[in-house]
């Protein structure tokens, strides 16, 4: 018998020694082969490389009218059919094996309570602990505002009033987008106009305004704004006080026409403004009124700016009704 | 020839038992599973697609004039920015293609992450222990919004400049600090000092790519550490036991094919189908605006709510305390990101489950989660569609004003009414499969008897 074995166990080396490999069990299971969808996958594969190719001809020789369909069918059209390939691959050729296992353990009590055995007699030699703790908090703190601290050349952020800063101040002539002064005559009923400060920057948040004539019957502004609107001519900020887009729509499409008041109305939320009350919201959410630039009429016929806005223009903060608009003209 | 690449791998680093757990690990078989991995392959896409495009995106805004092959913006000033997108539309092999397919992999990206995150959340799988998991979940799609937005918001044209007015108007209506904190973000008032477009780039190309990266990398190994969860379709598919295939013959061709398959349709998408054409669009001028430029999907709840918010700041004095667009810009992300990130915890106190949870719940399984997840998603989806109401004004004639005012009500009606409806259709259809079993057992129990 353990002559038997002694034997047995020699056969099967020599026999692994002369095939080559040890005999080892199966892990991935067996299955039965399927010679068709090999040739599918193959014929895909190959489909594959020739768009592959065809991309790279596309870019060579370059000056096709819709190159960039043609690339993005060749590419497209390559990954696709090899993503084809991968899914027959594992549909067909590949043992689909149903494995289990178990979850891993939910937790590890030893070493919890080991990690926080180390944890505490590693602190063993403090007689004032909390002291020591509340100095490295100190310091981290400290450090943390000081790496923080250089942040602080990003922007003015410690002056906030610059904010309200515009361009406008008494007697600007107000100029078009090619920079040519504007006439009272020029403005016309029924649409409107953007203006800017003449010879100032035009980046600037508080320098477009828009300009449209009405009725002067039909203005409504505050008593105290009596003179701001010569001939029924108003101008206000073009930025909208809410989020800061240019309003750049003039009663549409907002109204349905049996509403027949213009309005101004930004287009990126719809805060509608009455050009005729001195910029009061009418819908949409902004929280301030329109500033309204005060016009006056010189003698050549040019509107000029009467003074600065009704108030800061822009989207509103903290400080925005603390201070008035203020000139900065750069 | 393959034992010998393993040998080699073996002795040099010791990695041969990592590397058959590795290929054993199982991963359960439900299409669900997949939309996570979609958001994956788009992350890649994008990566590879954003790389090529930084080669000729220059984050310039010092002016300059086109006098490229696009007629219609011939002699116009602008930024070098714009020049140099429009120049990678036009001129650049394959960069029109490769713009195109970045900004479709963006937009599938998102959607992808939002379909994930339903899926995790209707079927409690963020319960313990893969709390973590989901939080990072969480924090990824913030961050990839974020993402988006800078992205868009680099190229400098009028679409840009409208979004970043907006994020100017939000950033500053942060209660207390937002006058300080757009100031130091934006160097200058609206439209910024020039260096601002360099801040939105390295954001944009490394600050956020990185976290987001990290983040994946976190969640995937945290997903790996815990094991996945599954649905119980089969007896032996217990909280202990899991049942699937293995990454390795099973999973990795699939997964490989997925992903060429996503690489493939984003092409395909990028190629065929027009995506923010900037040169329509033109260079921004802080003095325009229109509505024909639409921001991506992503984008919309948050112009839905800007836009349903009544006009009113909130004033103490001349002190402003809340800016009008905080409520719809900033309170109400946070309020979702926080319901969202707390979600584990409030619904550990409502619900006396406590332990471990590797079996997935079916919707029906937990009403009341389902129903408050229905009521929140209803609640998001409606402000989102109030972003659309000018569309649909243009399209259909509605007027805008009533639709805002019909919307104003509906988002708080709605959702009350979707979660008692909800909640009683999961009670419905749990009591319909309890009937069944009834009966099932007691067929069961006559045949027996009259065998």
């Amino acid at each position: 018998m353990r002559r038997l074995r002694f034997l047995s166990f020699w056969l099967g080396a020599l026999i692994g020694a002369l095939t080559g490999r040890g005999r080892r069990k199966r892990i991935v299971e067996e299955g039965s082969e399927s010679p068709g969808a090999e040739l599918a996958v193959v014929g895909l594969l190959l489909l594959s490389a020739v768009f592959a190719i065809g991309f790279v001809v596309v870019l060579a020789t370059g000056s096709w009218p819709n190159r960039t369909q043609y690339e993005g069918i060749a590419l497209g059209g390559s990954l696709l059919l090899m993503a084809f390939a991968l899914i027959l691959v594992s549909k067909k050729l590949i043992v689909t094996e149903q494995n289990e296992e178990d979850y891993p353990e939910p937790e590890h009590p030893e070493e919890q309570a080991e990690v926080t055995q180390i944890v505490r007699e590693s602190g063993s030699r403090f007689t004032r602990k909390r002291l020591v703790k509340g100095a490295f908090a100190a310091a981290g703190g400290a450090l943390g505002v000081a790496a923080i601290a250089p942040a602080i050349s990003f922007g003015p952020a410690l002056d906030p009033f610059e904010l309200n800063w515009t361009p406008w101040k008494r007697g600007k002539r107000l100029v078009t987008e090619d920079g040519a002064p504007l006439k009272a005559s020029d403005i016309e009923m029924e649409t409107f106009y953007t203006a800017y400060p003449e010879h100032s920057a035009r980046d600037n948040i508080a320098a477009p305004v828009v300009i449209v004539r009405l009725q002067p019957r039909a203005l409504k502004l505050p008593r105290s704004r009596r003179n701001w609107a010569p001939q029924g001519i108003v101008a206000y900020s073009k930025i909208c006080t809410h989020a800061g887009c240019a309003i750049a729509l003039y009663r549409k499409p907002t109204f349905p026409p049996v509403q027949p008041d213009p309005a101004l109305v930004c287009p990126c939320h719809y805060s509608t403004f009455d050009p005729a009350a001195g910029g009061k919201v009418l819908f949409g959410p902004a929280g301030r009124n329109l500033p309204q630039l005060p016009l006056m009429i010189d003698s050549a016929g040019h509107l000029r700016a009467a003074g600065n806005f009704s108030g800061p223009v822009g989207p509103s903060w903290w400080g925005v009704r603390m201070k008035g608009p203020i000139t900065q003209d750069r | 020839m393959i034992r010998r690449a393993v040998r080699f791998i073996d002795t040099r680093a010791g990695a041969a038992p990592f590397i058959k757990a590795t290929l054993r690990y199982v991963f359960p078989d439900h299409w669900s599973f997949l939309l996570g991995e979609v958001a994956l392959y788009a992350f890649i896409v994008l990566v590879a697609t954003g790389t090529y495009l930084t080669f000729f995106f220059h984050p310039s805004l010092a002016d300059t004039v086109y006098h490229g092959t696009y007629a219609p913006l011939r002699g116009q000033k602008m930024s070098e920015a714009y020049k140099s997108v429009v120049d990678i539309s036009f001129h650049v092999k394959a960069g029109l293609l490769i713009r195109q397919t970045h900004h479709w992999a963006a937009n599938v990206f998102v959607a992808a992450i939002v379909l994930h995150l339903m899926r995790i959340f209707f079927t409690g799988a963020f319960r313990k222990p893969r709390e973590l998991t989901y939080i990072i979940g969480i924090l990824m799609l913030f961050a990839t919004l974020l993402e988006g937005y800078a992205g868009y918001s680099m190229v400098d044209d009028l679409l840009s400049g409208m979004g970043l007015a907006i994020g100017y108007g939000v950033a500053l209506s942060l209660p207390f600090v937002g006058g300080n904190l757009a100031l130091l973000i934006w160097g200058a008032p609206y439209p910024g000092d020039p260096s601002f477009e360099s801040r939105l780039f390295i954001a944009h190309v490394f600050i956020l790519p990185v976290l987001i990266g990290t983040l994946i990398a976190v969640h995937l190994t945290l997903v790996a550490s815990r094991h996945h969860t599954q649905f119980r379709k089969e007896k032996r598919m217990t909280n202990r036991r899991l049942v699937g295939v293995p990454t390795f013959p099973g999973q990795a061709p699939r997964s490989l094919g997925l992903m060429l398959g996503v690489a493939g349709i984003l092409l395909l998408l990028g190629g065929l189908i027009q995506i923010n054409p900037i040169w329509l669009w033109g260079p921004y001028h802080l003095a325009q605006g229109t509505n024909g430029a639409q921001p991506d999907w992503y984008l919309g709840w948050l112009i839905g709510a800007l836009r349903l918010v009544p006009h009113f700041d909130v004033t103490i004095g001349s002190y402003t305390l809340v800016p009008n667009p905080f409520w719809g810009g900033a309170l109400f992300p946070l309020i979702v990101m926080g319901v969202l990130l707390a979600w584990p915890w409030l619904e550990r106190r409502f619900s006396p489950q406590r332990g471990f949870h590797n079996l997935l719940d079916r919707p029906r399984d937990a009403p009341g989660r389902t129903a408050f997840g229905v009521a929140f998603l209803l609640w998001v989806f409606l402000i989102f569609f109030a972003g659309a109401a000018d569309r649909i004004y243009l399209f259909l004639g509605w007027s805008y004003q009533e639709q805002i005012w019909i919307y104003r009500g509906l988002v708080w009606v709605l959702p009350v009414i979707a979660f008692f409806v909800t909640r009683s259709v999961c009670r419905e259809l749990q009591a319909i499969e309890r009937v069944e079993e009834v009966r099932e057992a007691a067929e069961a129990e006559a045949q027996a008897a009259s065998a």
